[in-house]
């Protein structure tokens, strides 16, 4: 019994890390700009990477290769986000432009009537 | 029924590995520096887990070395780079 329960706890665990690994795949390959990429990357590859070895660690069991894991889960999830920010950071820092909605929308008609609005209300 | 756990983790690992080829789209087309460099460390971070998936599903253990110290030179590279690239203009 405890023993059905723990392999589709493992089951369910690769499989969240592998839904969680396409969904940063997808935006990866679909967001427009740098930002928002690397956003979308560091969040959800740190939960796919997480879910995987969360299930490899339950999978084995009490013994020495347990540790590695462990250790491995802890080593992705610290260094997974500070590799995101060097990288979004390196890109502020040459020039990247982020991409804003105001470039997209007719930049002048939007931007006056927002402005009377919010000094009539404010 | 109780599924194997060995095919489970090969199978995973092989959906992973499908993944990563995909992300080589971005590494390849990616406009600027950086975003290549964040698609070859989220393959690298896929790399790793596709290593201790194998690992427990082909019962090597000696693979999970292999992850901890890929996943070493994984985050020294993306760093390393990322700083060359403003200090210097690039690593070449």
């Amino acid at each position: 019994m405890i023993e059905t329960i723990r392999v589709w706890a493992v089951v369910i665990l690769v499989g969240f890390g592998l839904f969680f690994t396409l969904v940063s795949t997808v935006g990866v390959i679909r967001l427009p700009d740098i930002y928002s990429r690397a956003h979308t990357a560091s969040q959800t590859d740190t939960l796919g990477a997480g879910f995987a070895l969360a299930g490899v660690a339950l999978a084995l069991g009490w013994q020495h290769a347990t540790v590695y894991t462990v250790l491995l889960l802890f080593f992705v999830f610290i260094t997974n986000p500070t590799a995101a920010h060097a990288i979004a950071r390196s890109a502020a820092e040459s020039g990247v432009e982020p991409q804003l909605a105001e470039t997209d929308a007719g930049p002048t008609e939007p931007a006056t009537d927002a402005e009377t609005d919010g000094g009539e209300v404010r | 029924m109780i599924p194997d756990l060995g095919e489970v983790f090969v199978l995973a690992a092989a959906g992973f590995v499908v993944l990563a080829i995909a992300m080589f789209y971005r590494a390849v087309a990616g406009p600027t520096m950086q975003d290549r460099l964040l698609a070859v460390n989220v393959l690298g971070t896929n790399t790793v887990v596709v290593l201790a998936l194998l690992a427990a599903g082909l019962d090597e253990a000696w693979f999970l070395d292999v992850a901890l110290i890929y996943a070493l030179l994984n985050f020294l590279l993306s760093i390393a780079i990322s700083k060359f690239t403003v200090e210097r203009g690039g690593v070449l």
